[in-house]
């Protein structure tokens, strides 16, 4: 007989990593055009410092200042980190019970979702008041922050399985456990994950905004705020680099974990075919 | 009536709650082991809510179906049913492979068991070298016959099919009306289909039974004598023709009593 085939698209791995580095020059050369540009229109138009530093002024306090730089940043790290771990874990939690029971979901989703868009930031200054000036408050923003988008995704997810996938379920007589086992939960991933990427850029937020109100000296936000109260725009710069590479780092380990999780998904090859 | 009959529907009702629409009215009808019916009918006269009462996904108003002698319950618990949709419903998390093995874990079968038991499926099917393909590397056509492999893989007394081949190009689909009556003939197993081609439910069937819409009901049901096994030539002989043009007219006459 006679099939459609449709190519697997497993390359090798050199291919891979040469395509890899090909996709990637374009961007590459933007970034070297935005950074050349910044550098020349500082010079020609002779911006102030305090408005906008020189990349190269920024490159070598990021250098100079690196133990300080990059001992704050694990320090809000590690706040950040803890708070996504509690926020996402209380979230999955919750969503398994709410799709588990579902006129308890029903009856609190419409608070979920009005709580995802409520800026919760704003109670940053309060969490301040409940957990104390330490890490815990931060953990706590960075917790309530990711809690929401987490638990509303999530939740969707395990409950818009297809109708006809869980008919075909119960057709072989399987409970109710082992359609969640074997359906909702495998079905949710792609939901879960999606949510687990943006907690991981708003746990970051969460931690040095939470900062900002007051912290540890060896923290981002402090070492951001006193910088630039300071006048000393580089090192608040150089702090900001830090932020975007952990922030970035965090986020591509995400990835990777979702990419790992779902090696079954469309997305997870061929991606650039 | 014996207890024999591989199914048996007995005076049948199903009323939606809302909006009180009658899907199905009074409906009596009793299927011989290997037998292979199909319902047709125009959109609404209840032949996918009959397929899903036989399979007990949905509860009828009054009456009762045996499947095998058992109330369809009991019949759904001891895994009786093998069910085939419009759509393929692969779970996209599992490949080939482990999407037919599904019922089997869920039956507890051992793990060499299953493995060797997937193997025979998959050639069964042929789709030798897919095992390990997910579910989007797949084409349409390829996707249907994993989604029989896996309703035939736990060899079920019954088999019950939704227009399974309804989303597929023509070619395709009399391919695999083929391969269904080959391996309906090989597992000897009891078909209940759902179509809504004519020619289709007259080359698959040993019977045809035709419904009408508002309220579900039977409105004819015919004997098809065309001899086994069909082949492709079937689809040519004048018999073929004569009863498609019998169904046709049930068909017709169905809609003409639901338009007065």
């Amino acid at each position: 007989m006679s099939s459609v085939v449709i190519e697997e698209p497993g390359r090798t791995l050199a291919q891979g990593f040469g395509r890899g580095v090909r996709d990637w020059i374009p961007a590459a050369v933007v970034l070297i055009v935005v950074l050349v540009g910044w550098q020349l229109a500082i010079e020609a138009f002779d911006i102030q410092r305090f408005l906008l530093p020189k990349p190269t002024e920024i490159a070598s306090r990021f250098w100079t200042e690196r133990s300080t730089l990059w001992a704050a940043g694990w320090f809000t790290f590690q706040e950040a980190f803890w708070g996504f771990l509690a926020g996402s874990t209380a979230a999955i939690l919750c969503a398994l019970l709410l799709a588990r029971f579902r006129p308890l979901g029903t009856a609190l989703m419409p608070y979920f979702i009005a709580a995802n868009a409520v800026p919760i930031i704003a109670f940053a200054p309060i969490a301040i008041a409940w957990f104390g000036i330490d890490k815990g408050s931060k953990v706590a923003i960075a917790g309530i922050l990711c809690f929401f988008p987490v638990l509303v995704n999530t939740l969707k997810g395990l409950t818009s399985v297809k109708p006809a996938q869980i008919e075909l379920m119960r057709s072989y007589a399987a409970g109710n456990l082992q359609i969640f086992r074997r359906v909702r939960i495998p079905a949710s991933l792609p939901y879960l994950f999606s949510a687990l990427k943006v907690a991981s850029v708003l746990a970051m937020i969460g931690a040095i905004v939470g900062e900002y109100f007051g912290g540890s000296l060896t923290s981002l936000g402090i070492q951001i705020k006193s910088a630039a109260a300071l006048f000393n725009f580089e090192t608040a710069w150089a702090a900001i680099l830090v932020a975007c590479i952990l922030g970035i780092a965090f986020y591509l380990a995400i990835v990777l974990a979702e990419r790992l999780a779902m090696r079954w998904h469309q997305s997870a090859r061929g991606a650039q075919a | 009536m014996s207890a024999a009959a591989a199914v048996s529907i007995q005076g049948v009702t199903k009323t939606f709650a809302k909006g009180s629409t009658t899907a199905l009215q009074d409906i009596e009808l009793e299927l011989q082991p290997g037998e292979f019916v199909s319902l047709i009918g125009p959109s609404g006269c209840g032949k996918s809510t009959l397929l899903r009462v036989i399979g007990d996904l949905i509860q009828p108003s009054s009456g009762a179906v045996l499947v095998g002698g058992k109330p369809a319950h009991q019949a759904r618990l001891d895994r009786d049913y093998g069910m085939v949709f419009q759509e393929a419903v692969l779970y996209d998390w599992r490949t080939v492979a482990k999407n037919i093995a599904l019922p089997l874990e869920l039956s507890g079968w051992e793990r060499r068991k299953r493995a060797d038991r997937v193997q025979e499926m998959v050639e069964l099917v042929e789709l030798s070298g897919f095992e390990s393909h997910y579910p989007w590397q797949l084409s349409g056509g390829m996707q249907m016959r994993v989604a029989i492999a896996r309703a035939l893989s736990f060899d079920p007394k019954l088999l019950l099919m939704d227009e399974p081949f309804g989303a597929l190009d023509e070619m395709t689909r009399e391919r695999l009306n083929l391969e269904l009556l080959q391996i309906w003939q090989a597992s000897g197993s009891t078909i209940v289909f759902v179509t809504h081609s004519i020619s289709e439910a007259v080359f698959l069937s040993t019977r045809v039974v035709v419904m009408s819409p508002r309220p579900g009901r039977i409105a004819g049901i015919v004997e098809i004598d065309l001899p086994q096994p069909r082949t492709i030539d079937t689809r040519e002989e004048p018999r073929f023709f004569e009863l498609v043009t019998e169904v046709r007219e049930l068909l017709r006459g169905s809609h003409v009593e639901e338009v007065r």
